[in-house]
């Protein structure tokens, strides 16, 4: 054995250098950090060293969750604030997958669009807000105007980014087979934009989320955005956060039937 | 080689010239393309073939000159002039059969006449099993075997190949040149063929077209004149062909090769 050693001194196993820069699903990790987090903040609120005045007591906060529904005031804030959510994303996207396909498909639309959205994307539309109210009305209509501006913007810089990136020679190919216009559209133009205008639509929902709790602090008497502030003006911290909890779900539930739409629509590519 | 369609000519290219802003890829191009016959064209790479073809397929307009198809397209021939490109151009999200359904899709044909198409070329190709597969499961001689099977489909009068084989590995190349001599041999098609692999070459073209350096101009045409079904891989005289063409285009080639892009 020792003999062997020294006769291959030079030699050995090639020690293993590779693997790692791969990112790969590790199950159960995500919500166990959730609740590790949360039991940190029921102990600390419990024990004392973290204060009743910085962070509620996460068990109070479910709590008033709970008799928020049974109540059945929750259903109040909750289901206007889902349509408001609905309607106006809807519109925004919509117009949103229309703007940023012409933009796409035709050069003169190009060249006058692009830069207007160039200019309306970087304005916070919280700020334009008052406008909405003077233009729509106080009531619904301003809310669904500022989520619909919200969500169109990304979506067209999302849509006409995608439509750029479709393979041209698909297209090539489309023509050379002498497919008419409208069928390399909706055959090749459009599913080869689906992953880029989906993974734009993330980002626009999200901002559709933030955008309906800025809308509901003006002028609302139910809805999530309009309970929080109540919350936060009282200063009722559990209420304030049994709000954001709501938000919260509300947009992690939003990322999950995007992403099952995702895993329909794109089995092509997975 | 009884056929009777020899000095029928499908495609006539007259005098083709083309340039991109200054610098001139294209030079008085002018060939015929005689029915049922493979011409290959042959270059230096950026000697202007693949414009040319995309020129041919009406892809692209010519500055100069003008490309006439002649005489009718045949029965039921839906596309007259069709494409194999070389990487395939598949459409992801389609399944094999739904690739070869697309180009089917615009014409005015019932239900099972489409379908009938679709069973007919896969039977043709190989691809019967594979139907409902997606692209990406497929290797790439399978994935360039839709393309033919969709090209099939619709008949055409001529076929436009651009470096077909360019993309696959060396012996899948061999596989797809049987079965495109096989595909020929049972039905002489019409091809205009451009590659830049000589072995390619001489083994699937009837005709042989040289272009030089850019701008591309004929050097030469050359007549192989073995049948298509009697070539094989080591035959003596294919290789004198391949020796004399590469001695037309070695130093071209070289030249072009030290040529700045876009200098």
């Amino acid at each position: 054995m020792a003999e062997a050693r020294v006769g291959t001194a030079a030699s050995g196993e090639v020690p293993f250098r590779g693997g790692g820069f791969r990112p790969r699903p590790v199950r159960y990790i995500g919500l166990t950090v959730f609740v590790l987090a949360i039991l940190v903040m029921e102990w600390g609120t419990r024990a004392g060293w973290i204060s009743n005045l910085t962070l509620p007591r996460p068990s109070d906060v479910g709590l008033t969750l709970w008799r928020l529904a049974e109540t059945g005031l929750l259903w109040d804030h909750l289901l206007p604030s889902l349509g408001r959510f609905a309607v106006g994303s809807a519109m925004g996207v919509t117009a949103g997958i229309a703007v940023g396909l012409s933009i796409g498909l035709f050069s003169l639309a190009r060249a006058g669009l692009v830069p207007v959205v160039a200019a309306i994307f970087p304005i916070p539309k919280i700020a334009l807000l008052p406008l909405f109210v003077i233009w729509f009305g106080i009531g619904e209509g301003s809310k669904y105007a500022l989520i619909a501006l919200g969500t169109f913007t990304p979506t067209v810089v999302a849509t006409y980014g995608a439509v750029d990136n479709v393979d041209r020679t698909l297209i090539r190919m489309g023509q050379s087979f002498g497919l008419s216009w409208a069928s390399i559209v909706r055959k090749i133009v459009l599913p080869g934009a689906m992953p880029g205008i989906l993974s734009g639509l993330r980002v626009s929902l999200a901002i559709a989320i933030i955008l309906l709790t800025a809308a509901e602090m003006i002028g609302a008497r139910y809805g999530i955005g309009a309970y929080v502030l109540e919350a936060g003006s009282l200063y009722d911290l559990e209420r304030l956060f049994a709000g954001v909890t709501i938000l919260s779900v509300l947009g992690v539930a939003v990322n999950w039937i995007l992403s099952k739409v995702e895993t329909r629509v794109l089995r092509w590519r997975m | 080689m009884s056929r009777s369609c020899r000095n029928l000519v499908d495609l006539r290219l007259d005098s083709i010239s083309h340039a991109y802003g200054e610098t001139q890829v294209l030079d008085g191009i002018s060939l015929d393309i005689p029915s049922g016959r493979i011409v290959c064209v042959i270059g230096p790479s950026g000697c202007g073939k693949s414009t040319l073809l995309r020129m041919v397929g009406g892809l692209e307009r010519p500055d100069q000159g003008s490309i006439v198809q002649m005489g009718a397209a045949p029965a039921g021939c839906l596309n007259p002039l069709t494409y194999i490109f070389q990487d395939f151009a598949l459409l992801p999200w389609r399944s094999v059969a739904g690739n070869v359904e697309l180009v089917l899709e615009d014409h005015p044909l019932t239900r099972a006449e489409r379908r009938d198409i679709i069973d007919d070329v896969l039977r043709r190709t190989g691809l019967i099993e594979f139907r409902d597969t997606l692209p990406k499961n497929l290797s790439g001689g399978m994935k360039q075997r839709v393309a033919i099977a969709r090209a099939l489909a619709v008949k055409p009068a001529v076929w436009l190949m651009d470096e077909p084989l360019s993309a696959l590995d060396a012996q899948t190349r061999e596989l797809l040149m049987d079965d495109l001599v096989g595909l020929w041999s049972r039905e002489a098609f019409t091809a205009l063929y451009v590659t830049h692999n000589l072995a390619e070459a001489v083994r699937l073209g009837h005709q042989i077209v040289v272009l030089s350096r850019r701008p591309g101009r004929i050097r030469e045409i050359v007549e192989v004149r073995t049948p298509l079904e009697a070539r094989k891989t080591a035959d003596p005289q294919l290789e004198a062909h391949q020796r004399r063409l590469w001695q037309l285009i070695r130093d071209e080639a070289q030249a072009a090769d030290r040529e700045l892009v876009n200098g």
